[in-house]
């Protein structure tokens, strides 16, 4: 293993523990305001809004109607009520017979 | 306090490791390839475990590899892959308030998990979440990139190709999943999504704002544009 290579790790790794590890420790206990605790909240829908859209959309390159298709399977089962599971199973499996008759 | 603690340490962890399973399924064709693609840039086996194991951050060592072919310093390298993983600041404070309270030490250790798949699965929980949950979500994520990191470094290649391509819905699928059941109940959530996802159309394909701050810069504005909204109009109708 090359020095370089190491240290170029070690350095990866600080930089990518610093902005997971402190706001978990340094807000540990701390009553923020109102608004502020609201907006936090509402982070993990938002962030999922931006992480699927226009990601899911562009899977393959060149190629959108092969993530609508990967998307609308994914969109369908989830409304009617599939776990989790079934939706990422459910919509591989639909996107393999996709490539295989189309 | 806690309305949580009425299941056991084992169970939430079990519990959490069910949950993750989804996160597990999706980072395996992202993590063969990323051996690969490290075998190729010449990186050993070693240094590929080295890696994944140290820094858990597929986006980041993606970037990391064409930045190592390119022959870039490793600061720059070292600079890039904080840019590339700011949006963990957002998520590890709206993680905090997710999190059942516990040790300093504790709290430490999971926040070393965190990544965008973790934290959507743990935070998108009902009611509080536990340290044990967490941990869970954590660990089977965090044992199918680094197995799957070596093991794409190993055989020097990747799925099939079709499987390869069906595969790429896996963790968008999951998102959709997760995100499915809370916008079912709740305009709001409806709105936060909506707003987040259109706002990040538009910095993507504008090319306003390169990825990783696009999804940051739409987040943080649609979380802070559905609370005003909700703040200036009343609850009524936004719950």
């Amino acid at each position: 293993m090359s020095m370089t290579m190491v240290l170029l790790i070690v350095g990866m790794a600080i930089v990518t523990y610093i902005p997971r590890v402190l706001p978990l420790t340094l807000l540990e206990g701390k009553e923020l305001p109102p608004f502020l605790q609201s907006v936090l909240r509402n982070i993990p829908f938002a962030v999922l809004g931006a992480l699927i859209f226009p990601g899911i959309l562009l899977i393959q390159e060149g190629n959108l109607l092969f993530g609508v298709v990967g998307a609308l399977a994914a969109i369908i089962l989830a409304l009617i009520g599939a776990n989790v599971m079934i939706v990422v199973l459910g919509s591989i499996a639909v996107l393999s017979l996709y490539i295989f008759f189309i | 306090m806690q309305m949580i603690a009425t299941a056991s340490s084992g169970i939430e962890f079990k519990r959490g490791l069910q949950a993750g399973t989804s996160i597990a399924v999706g980072y395996m064709p992202i993590a063969l390839t990323f051996g690969l693609l490290a075998k190729t840039t010449g990186l050993t086996i070693a240094e590929t475990l080295l890696m994944s194991l140290l820094v858990f951050a597929g986006a980041a060592q993606y970037i990391s590899l064409s930045l190592i072919a390119s022959g870039i310093g490793i600061g720059i390298i070292i600079f890039n892959t904080f840019i590339v993983n700011i949006r963990h600041f957002l998520m590890s404070a709206s993680l905090n308030e997710k999190m059942e309270e516990d040790r300093l030490w504790k709290k430490a250790i999971y926040a070393f998990g965190l990544t965008d798949e973790t934290f959507t699965v743990i935070a998108t929980r009902e009611g509080k979440s536990t340290t044990s949950f967490a941990l869970g979500v954590m660990f089977i994520a965090y044992g199918s990139w680094v197995i799957f990191s070596g093991v794409g470094h190993f055989i020097g290649a990747s799925l099939p190709a079709f499987l390869q391509a069906a595969m790429s819905i896996a963790l968008y699928a999951m998102f959709v999943g997760l995100l499915m059941p809370s916008l079912k109940k709740s305009i709001k959530v409806f709105y936060l999504a909506g707003v987040a996802a259109a706002l990040n159309c538009l910095f993507t394909f504008t090319g306003l704002l390169e990825t990783g701050w696009a999804i940051v810069a739409a987040t943080l504005l649609s979380s802070v544009i559905v609370e005003l909204v909700v703040l200036f109009r009343g609850r009524v109708g936004l719950t």
